[in-house]
């Protein structure tokens, strides 16, 4: 499975395959949306402002798990100095940056009605305007610092102290009072979202991840070719 | 197995994660005044340094049959079901204020046991449900 990520074999992955995940996401959307915004029930006391709820938790879910991913990589990447690692994780970045600002503005739009404000600095938003940051400096430093390697070591810097920020993210509203509610989902109690309004979430969850998984894939691939073109001109 | 390369970069990288790791911890905690969005009853009634003239913002469950309107000021107790504060504030209030929920006012401390807020948020919950179940769930109650 590893090694399907190694340079050569992502260049294999050709578009008839990106186009059949394509149509498998559109499916999936598809049934995800109707189920979310017209099936499902309203909330008993938010009413259909819950509906938001479907987009706002899976893009804050996955813009946590692409930087996760991004900080082990940077890790492995300081350490073991994978070749590929880099390349990985940058491609990874604007999927999961898009994913942090979808977060924060539907959860905006959600609290305005909900809460009666647009925006607090408690600490879940607070930390996740954090991680969009991050994001933020990731994608840019790959763009404006002109060489390979430097680029590779401040990105991957950047990464690992983002990591740090992931736990805090997820935790704050344990460790502190926020305004933001605490997790429904949690790995060692049952749910507390009712079966009716969970089943669309995690369709719409898994949406999201073939939509991340595709832009990951073309990425990759670019930046694979990018790489080795650059390589070539080295040797020249 | 592993270089004498990799092993000195694995002590060094994990090195200065932990320092960064005890830097935030220290930089959280000595802010955590700040970090916290807002107070319990009982963590104003228990705090020692308070300030009237400050702004804060006080927290928990609006209490039952304590909402009390008087043309356009509102006057509730907020508890967190073990010390109470009493909460006046002229103005609208969310459409999600209500009794029995969360609620966070922030204004100026009166003293421990009064609150004038200039500004109400309604907490939400973790609890999401369709109307019929929560009316199901108060039925089973009763």
């Amino acid at each position: 499975m590893f090694k399907n990520f190694f340079p050569n074999k992502i260049l294999s992955i050709t578009y008839t395959k990106i186009n059949g995940l394509v149509s498998l996401l559109i499916a999936v959307l598809v049934v995800g949306l109707i189920y979310s915004l017209i099936i499902s029930p309203p909330d008993y006391i938010q009413g259909d402002s819950v509906r938001i709820m479907y987009v706002h938790v899976p893009s804050s879910f996955l813009a946590l798990g692409c930087f996760g991913f991004i900080g082990v990589a940077s890790i492995l990447n300081l350490i073991f100095k994978i070749k590929f690692m880099p390349l990985l994780s940058k491609s990874l970045a604007p999927a999961g940056c898009i994913f942090a600002i979808i977060s924060i503005i539907t959860g905006s739009l959600w609290g305005k009605p909900t809460w009666g404000i647009w925006w607090v600095w408690d600490a879940r938003l607070t930390s996740m305007l954090i991680l969009l940051i991050f994001y933020i400096a990731y994608i840019l430093t790959w763009k404006l610092v002109k060489s390979f390697e430097k680029a590779n070591k401040i990105s991957s810097i950047i990464g690992i102290v983002g990591l740090l920020n992931i736990p805090v993210i997820k935790y704050s509203v344990d460790w502190w009072n926020t305004l933001h509610q605490p997790s429904s989902i949690t790995l060692t109690s049952a749910p507390t979202i009712h079966y009716t309004m969970l089943i669309p979430l995690l369709i719409m969850f898994l949406g999201m991840l073939i939509y991340t998984l595709i832009i990951f894939l073309m990425q990759y691939k670019i930046e694979v070719i990018k790489f080795k073109l650059k390589k070539k001109k080295y040797l020249k | 197995m592993l270089s004498k390369k990799v092993k000195t970069r694995i002590f060094f990288l994990s090195l200065s994660v932990l320092v960064l790791i005890a830097v935030i911890f220290f930089i959280l905690k000595s802010l955590e005044e700040n970090v916290v969005y807002f107070f319990s009853p009982s963590e104003i009634y228990n705090k020692t340094n308070i300030s009237f003239n400050k702004k804060i913002r006080v927290g928990g469950l609006v209490k039952i049959n304590s909402i009390n309107k008087k043309d356009s000021s509102i006057n509730f107790i907020i508890t967190d079901l073990k010390k109470e504060i009493i909460v006046t504030y002229k103005g609208l209030v969310p459409n999600l204020f209500s009794e029995g929920k969360g609620v966070v006012a922030e204004g100026k401390l009166k003293d421990r046991k009064y609150f004038i807020a200039d500004k109400i948020l309604a907490k939400h919950d973790e609890n999401y449900m369709p109307p019929e179940v929560s009316k199901a769930l108060e039925k089973s109650d009763n």
